[in-house]
């Protein structure tokens, strides 16, 4: 018995010492060490790629938001929250013979695309119908970007081309030129379309 | 398809490659203790927990201590996660989280798996982030390879089954490796846009004038480790998909090295270890092979996209300006290439962080984690995990070569006999009746049934997935399960905790075992563990036991899917 107990004590201290302080080295003195050369190395990223308009927070770059209305470039579907919710983050998670997913996700947002931009069945880029794994994807294709000038371009009456040269020059090559794939940040895009084809006052909706 | 995703492949693989010998240098000395840079520290801490730094503990003191060092730090997380209402940091007023769910989430990353029936930011505050799941972050790593060095150090050293001091590799561990990884690690990922702070929720009037309300957190510091340490918990319910864990392709392209980078690297340790650096090398070579047929498979599948969607007008087909393939459950930044290659990583380790959704990867696409999970995560593998899983492997193989030829088989210069074949044969037992059992009782009773988001064959994946994450220790999902419930947090924390548990300590017994033996010097009959032959034997082996043991499960499940969507099917 006294050997149990010996063994035990033995044990049980470094246990339970090395617990708490391990803890604080790695959960509480880490994230300190890591926040403070952080905030001070790289402030804008650290606190997430705010975007600012007239002292006003708008959103980040990084984190997409719904756009409804014809005069703005559309993200993609989205299944955080009600869409876009940054506080509930995530995919369908619906697996490639759902039904639901194919007859109605994807099948709804092909005929939207149709009916918005002209789109036709079979060339709908992949990106433009499916949702995000995150819910929150900033970016769309090229393709996706390309497709709905048209319309955006007809709801600011502006010049088709001078729309799709804005896309062009916002549209992002492959990071350090082979990662990823090349992409449009929504938001961004959006911002530049009201600098420079600004939406008449009182407009459409 | 295309030739830039396969050179972002390649590009990978060119890095784990050039990362595992340096580093591999680094760990010996950092576990035989020549590097001692931070040696003060160290006493300090010994000195405070009453740890002889000197004890040469035998494989029964070693394996109790990291048994109570992990019931320890399991406890403090349970107590922490119930209490979480009246800790500070937890600007959004989040509740304690419930008893089943805390039971879980605890088990969950004591045994580094980190599966979360929980979505970050509506459940955990702060505090509970950073003190409680990161440091277990941390701790399990840190256990995982504790594990695997008293393993090497049982076949390396004749020492009576003595395999060093349980507490000492711990903080040397934490310590000396993965404390200074993570803080570079983490920075470089502020810098590519990951956040690191601990302001309360943002709320943002977006360009249409609706509100947004953005989360926030000590993200980055968290997102290192959770890859350096194979752990696989996102902060936030997306995963390294959310834009603030993995903002960039760059940011994922460091992602997935560092989920590579120990595991690969302590080939390398090993086979200096036991004085073959060719056999660590070997083993690497059977890893990696078995990692390129999987991204291959994956990155195939994914890029040849779902007819199903394509049949209602999706384009597939891969252009300059046009993703294609299957997208859902994708992000555009990632694209195809990097979004299979990462589901391919983190299970071939056991890590179980997630770029993109896998319930959605097509049925192909989505088998491959599957499969890489069920052979046992020995691909690289988890921290400390992936290489004992290997020797085990490498254990059944030199014992069926010798069976072939009819000598006592050897493992460098060590006797295989009956009682390492029993631990070898534990191990390779556990993980698939833990696998099958829960995912056969889940599929019969209403309260497993009750779970699932997607019905067909996918739904048996759902399920068959979920326990093979939690007893390979992964932690990734078909996520549209719902894991939440009193039944799903009961029994997958069981899972886990078996699935850890009662795989290392037969481990450290095997390490244990072999310490007593002699070591005699290869001879003429002695199976060589360098080569391709050996290489490809070894591969051989752990396909076949894998096959045997999932195939008709597996069959049930993707296999049928994959003929059902090519038929149009849906369900």
């Amino acid at each position: 018995m006294s050997i149990m107990t010996n063994m035990l004590r033995k044990q049980l201290r470094p246990a339970i010492v090395l617990t708490i302080v391990l803890c604080v080295i790695t959960g509480a003195l880490y994230p300190a060490v890591v926040t403070a050369i952080a905030q001070l190395v790289f402030p804008r990223q650290a606190n997430g790629s705010i975007i600012k308009a007239n002292g006003r927070v708008i959103g980040s770059s990084l984190i997409g938001q719904s756009f409804a209305s014809a005069e703005y470039f559309h993200g993609r579907p989205s299944a955080a929250g009600a869409g876009y919710d940054a506080t509930a983050s995530g995919g369908t998670n619906k697996g490639p013979t759902d039904a639901k997913l194919a007859d109605t996700l994807v099948a709804q947002a092909i005929d939207s695309v149709v009916k918005l931009d002209g789109g036709v069945k079979g060339q709908i880029p992949s990106d433009m119908v499916t949702s995000s794994g995150s819910g929150l994807d900033p970016d769309i294709s090229p393709a996706n970007a390309v497709l709905q000038v048209a319309r955006v371009a007809r709801a600011r009456g502006a010049q088709a081309d001078s729309v799709r040269a804005l896309v062009d020059s916002h549209t992002r090559p492959r990071q350090l030129g082979v990662l990823g794939d090349p992409t449009v940040n929504v938001l961004q895009l959006n911002l530049a379309l009201d600098t420079v084809f600004p939406r008449a006052k009182g407009g459409a909706q | 398809m295309t030739a830039n995703g396969w050179f972002q492949i390649a590009l990978f693989s060119a890095l784990v490659l050039a990362l595992t010998k340096p580093l591999g240098i680094y760990i010996l000395r950092v576990f035989d203790g020549t590097a001692g840079w931070l040696r003060p520290i160290e006493r300090v801490i010994y000195k405070a927990s009453g740890v002889d730094p000197a004890e040469n503990q035998h494989w029964t003191r070693y394996a109790a201590s990291l048994m109570f060092f992990s019931l320890a730090s399991m406890l403090l997380t349970y107590v922490a996660l119930r209490l979480q209402h009246v800790l500070p940091l937890n600007p959004q007023h989040l509740a304690a989280v419930t008893d089943h769910q805390s039971f879980e989430t605890a088990a969950s990353f004591t045994s580094n798996t980190d599966w979360q029936s929980y979505a970050g930011e509506s459940t955990m505050s702060y505090f509970s982030q950073m003190t409680q799941l990161a440091f277990h972050n941390f701790a399990s790593a840190a256990v995982g390879m504790c594990g695997a060095i008293a393993l090497a150090r049982g076949i390396a050293q004749r020492s009576a089954g003595k395999l060093g001091n349980f507490w000492v590799d711990l903080v040397r561990g934490m310590l000396y490796l993965l404390l200074p990884l993570s803080i570079v690690m983490a920075l470089a990922l502020v810098q590519q846009g990951a956040i690191q702070n601990f302001s309360a929720y943002l709320t943002a009037s977006t360009l249409e004038g609706a509100k947004q309300v953005i989360a926030m957190g000590p993200v980055a510091s968290q997102e290192a480790i959770k890859q350096l340490g194979t752990n696989g918990g996102g902060f936030f319910n997306a995963n390294s998909s959310h834009p603030f864990e993995n903002p960039t392709p760059l940011a994922n392209l460091w992602q997935m090295v560092a989920i590579f980078a120990i595991p690969a690297a302590l080939t390398y340790t090993f086979g200096r270890m036991v004085k073959n650096a060719k056999h660590g090398w070997a083993l690497w070579a059977a890893m990696f092979v078995l990692f390129a047929v999987g991204t291959t498979a994956a990155y195939w599948a994914e890029a040849r996209g779902n007819p199903i969607h394509a049949a209602r007008g999706v384009d597939v087909d891969e252009s300059a300006t046009n993703y294609g393939g299957n997208m859902e459950g994708k992000e555009a930044r990632f694209g195809i290439a990097s979004s299979a290659l990462f589901a391919t990583v983190t299970t071939d380790a056991s890590c179980g962080a997630v770029n993109s959704m896998h319930d959605s990867f097509t049925p192909i696409g989505g088998m491959v984690p599957l499969v890489n999970i069920q052979l046992g995560e020995l691909i690289f593998g988890g921290v400390g995990s992936g290489l004992y899983g290997m020797l085990i492997m490498v254990v059944l193989t030199v014992f069926i070569a010798g069976l072939m030829v009819g000598r006592t088989p050897e493992y460098l210069g060590k006797k295989i006999q009956a009682p390492e074949v029993q631990m070898a044969m534990l191990y390779v037992l556990a993980l698939p009746a833990l696998i099958l059992l829960g995912a056969a009782a889940s599929v019969v009773l209403p309260d497993g049934l009750k779970g699932l988001n997607n019905s067909g064959p996918h739904g048996l994946s759902e399920v068959l997935y979920a326990f093979s994450s939690a007893a390979g220790n992964n932690g990734s999902a078909f996520a549209g399960l719902t894991g939440s419930s009193y039944y799903y947090n009961t029994l997958v924390g069981i899972t886990m905790l078996f699935g850890r548990f009662a795989l290392v300590v037969p481990m450290i017994a095997l390490g244990g075992f072999l310490s007593a033996k002699k070591i005699a010097p290869p001879s003429t009959g002695t199976f060589p563990v360098t080569g391709p032959l050996f290489v490809t034997l070894l591969i051989g082996v752990i396909v076949i036991v894998g096959a045997l043991t999932f195939f008709p499960a597996l069959a049930l499940g993707p296999i049928v899917e994959h003929l059902s969507m090519l038929a149009g099917r849906v369900f």
